[in-house]
């Protein structure tokens, strides 16, 4: 008899039909698209995007050339240069960031004593050649003053858990 | 009717000029190419003689079946093929005397023609329009020709256990997938849930 | 000259407008079979496939087929040029070619010759060259063994595909496609001769090379199979031939199993739909099942594949012929002629 039933559910392809009915059904479901470049999906405040330096709100930018950054970075893809300014204050006279070689770790900014190196909300910094992601001081100071209204809010969030 | 004359030399040409491509190709495989075209051509003709079942059959069967089967083998075979033709001049004269004799003999087959065209009853021979040439066909090969139809599917037939006998190799030790089995195969049958008491472990 | 008008040029003007009638309608049919097909697995992967060109993305087709044009067709150094670009042209004049015998309804058929069957399976024999050549030509392993693995398995394949014919064949009592059609004016082939009509569907799916026989393709293992080195028009014409063919495969099915043009059944609602819609219903259906097939299986193993068409489909069709006959036979229901 269990013999009868196998060889009747093989010879009317029952699971090939039960397989097909799954898609069937699947078919009229609605999509679960994001349809990305209009719409966008949630972004946890510790989301690890693009690099900024951040400033003071007096405007002083808030690196001290400690260099934990370039030490705890794995990729080894920061590198940083200081010397002390006119005003006696240690600061950096180059930061540069390889994006190629970073692996948005996220541990320069846990190293930073001082929130100066952060990783922004931004994802969408792709770029036509490599020079364009070999970003220096000026671009990473230029990204913290864009997106300093965001890291800032995030880092507001994430602030209890640090 | 004069298209039907265009098309008839159309088709001949083609047919002889690949014909003359199979041999004259240095490629093997352009060889079976210009031999595929010279079958197309061939079935060409079969529907101007209004023979369609013959010239679908000969596509079918030539082109589709066997033509693919010689291009697998030009294919996976590493010849030397330059060496196999190195001898070219010297079986000149035994090939042009089988071609010769093969020429000979159609000449032969031609000029006492009246013989066979008389035996075939005239629907076939004229491709009636009366009757279809396909059950023209059946019925002359099923009624007068059985025995020797028959026949031939035998001797198929046997060619075809004797390449099976001679190329199957009984490997005992060979683990082959059995569907059946798996398909057989329930939850029941191979998994046991089993409550392992701490500290002791299953035995 | 008079009569140069009336017996050649006419004819050849009003046969080549008859080509065109077929051809233009079968492109844009094909050009949205590749645009239904990203809609319908989208949509079974809860996807919403291509949606920006045009409205609801129904330009698609006509993008692409831009883009393949401006590209470049790259010829490897190593191909054999003359059979390289013979091949995909093959493959796209052969899925066309066929359509010649196809009848879309009652007399509305290019070309009502008598062995219209076997004309079909003679066309869909032929289209085993185009992949062959494709392989070889390109000399590159992974297309020459896409190209073997496809051969090997279209030959494989017909022969079922053959029986199957036969027996709708032995029901019918003609080979020519409308007399086939008409005969199934009582009753679909697909009721009495359901496993035959599953049986033929599926080497079908094997003949286009279709999940869950796309094998030849094998993108895993063979990167593309056949076509690896084809780009851009070529590539195209091979991808169009691939739809092409699926369509006629689907057409095929709808004549020999699903009585073409006749509506399901002979009553009021059902005959006021013209013949050709109910056609062009029918084969829609059945190329939307070639999509769910390929939304729903995964690709078979080659000894597998192997297996089911030499072990299952050839002994089944051979079975179910003799069976059609010797119940046609004793219960005295042979067509006459």
């Amino acid at each position: 008899m269990a013999f009868l039933k196998e060889s009747a559910r093989s010879l009317l392809l029952v699971e090939l039909l039960e397989g097909l009915g799954v898609t069937l059904r699947y078919l009229l479901k609605r999509p679960v698209t994001v349809n990305y470049p209009h719409e966008k999906g949630p972004l946890s405040p510790r989301f690890r995007g693009e690099h900024a330096l951040r400033r003071y709100p007096n405007g002083e930018e808030r690196c001290i050339a400690c260099k934990l950054c370039e030490a705890i970075c794995p990729a080894l893809a920061i590198t940083i240069e200081a010397e002390p300014r006119e005003d006696g204050s240690r600061r950096t006279t180059r930061y540069d960031i390889d994006m190629t070689k970073c692996i948005y770790c996220g541990f320069c900014q846990e190293a930073c004593p001082v929130d100066a190196i952060v990783e922004g909300p931004n994802f969408e910094f792709a770029a036509l050649t490599r020079e364009e992601l070999y970003y220096d001081k000026e671009k990473l100071l230029a990204n913290g003053d864009r997106w300093e209204e965001e890291i800032a809010k995030n880092l507001e969030l994430e602030a209890p858990y640090r | 009717m004069i298209v039907e004359a265009i098309a008839f030399y159309i088709f001949a040409a083609v047919a002889v000029g690949a014909g003359v491509g199979v041999i004259a190709a240095r490629n093997p495989i352009h060889s079976v190419l210009f031999l595929i075209l010279a079958f197309f051509s061939s079935a060409g003709l079969f529907v101007l003689m209004g023979a369609e079942f013959l010239a679908m059959i000969l596509v079918i069967v030539y082109v589709g079946a066997v033509a693919v089967l010689f291009l697998f083998v030009v294919m996976m075979l590493d010849i030397d093929f330059r060496r196999l033709r190195s001898g070219f001049m010297r079986y000149l004269p035994v090939g042009a005397g089988i071609g010769i004799l093969l020429f000979a003999e159609l000449v032969l087959v031609f000029a006492s023609s009246e013989a066979p065209r008389a035996a075939l009853p005239s629907a076939l021979a004229r491709g009636g329009a009366s009757i279809s040439n396909t059950r023209a066909l059946g019925e002359i090969l099923y009624t007068r020709y059985i025995i020797a139809f028959e026949g031939a599917g035998l001797i198929l037939l046997v060619a075809m256990i004797g390449a099976i006998v001679l190329t199957l190799r009984r490997r005992p030790d060979l683990r082959r997938q059995k569907v059946p089995e798996q398909l057989a195969r329930r939850k029941e049958d191979s998994l046991e849930v089993v409550k392992v008491p701490i500290g002791e472990g299953i035995s | 000259m008079a009569n140069f008008w009336a017996s050649y040029a006419w004819p050849t003007v009003l046969t080549a407008a008859e080509v065109l009638a077929v051809i233009v309608p079968l492109l844009v049919a094909i050009a949205y079979l590749t645009y239904a097909e990203r809609k319908v697995l989208a949509a079974m992967q809860l996807r919403k496939g291509p949606n920006v060109v045009g409205p609801f993305g129904l330009l698609q087709p006509f993008a692409d087929g831009l883009k393949l044009f401006i590209k470049e067709t790259v010829i490897p150094s190593g191909a054999n040029r003359v059979v390289f670009i013979l091949a995909p042209v093959l493959t796209f004049t052969l899925s066309l070619i066929a359509w010649a015998v196809i009848p879309f309804a009652q007399g509305v058929v290019i070309a009502n010759i008598n062995v219209g069957l076997l004309y079909l399976f003679a066309i869909s024999s032929l289209g085993v060259y185009g992949i062959i050549i494709a392989g070889w030509a390109s000399n590159s392993r992974y297309a020459f063994l896409g190209a073997l693995r496809s051969a090997a398995q279209m030959v494989s394949y017909e022969v079922a595909a053959g029986f199957v014919l036969v027996t709708v064949l032995l029901c019918a009592g003609s080979l020519n496609l409308s007399k086939i059609v008409l005969a199934q004016r009582h009753i679909w082939f697909a009721v009495p001769l359901l496993p035959m009509f599953v049986v033929f569907y599926i080497s079908g799916l094997a003949e286009t090379n279709r999940t869950p026989f796309d094998l030849p393709e094998g993108e895993s293992e063979l990167v593309a199979g056949y076509f690896v080195e084809y780009s851009a028009m070529a590539f195209a014409l091979f991808y169009l031939g691939e739809y092409g063919n699926i369509l006629l495969v689907s057409a095929m099915s709808s004549v020999l199993f699903l009585g073409g043009w006749l509506p399901p059944f002979p009553v009021a609602p059902f005959t006021w739909v013209p013949g050709p819609l109910w056609f062009a219903f029918k084969v829609a259906v059945l190329a939307f099942g070639f999509l769910w097939v390929r939304a729903t299986f995964p690709r078979f193993r080659y000894d597998q594949l192997m297996r089911l068409g030499w072990k299952v489909f050839l002994p089944l069709s051979l079975g179910w012929l003799v069976l059609t006959a010797g119940v046609l036979l004793v219960l005295g229901w042979l067509p006459a002629h």
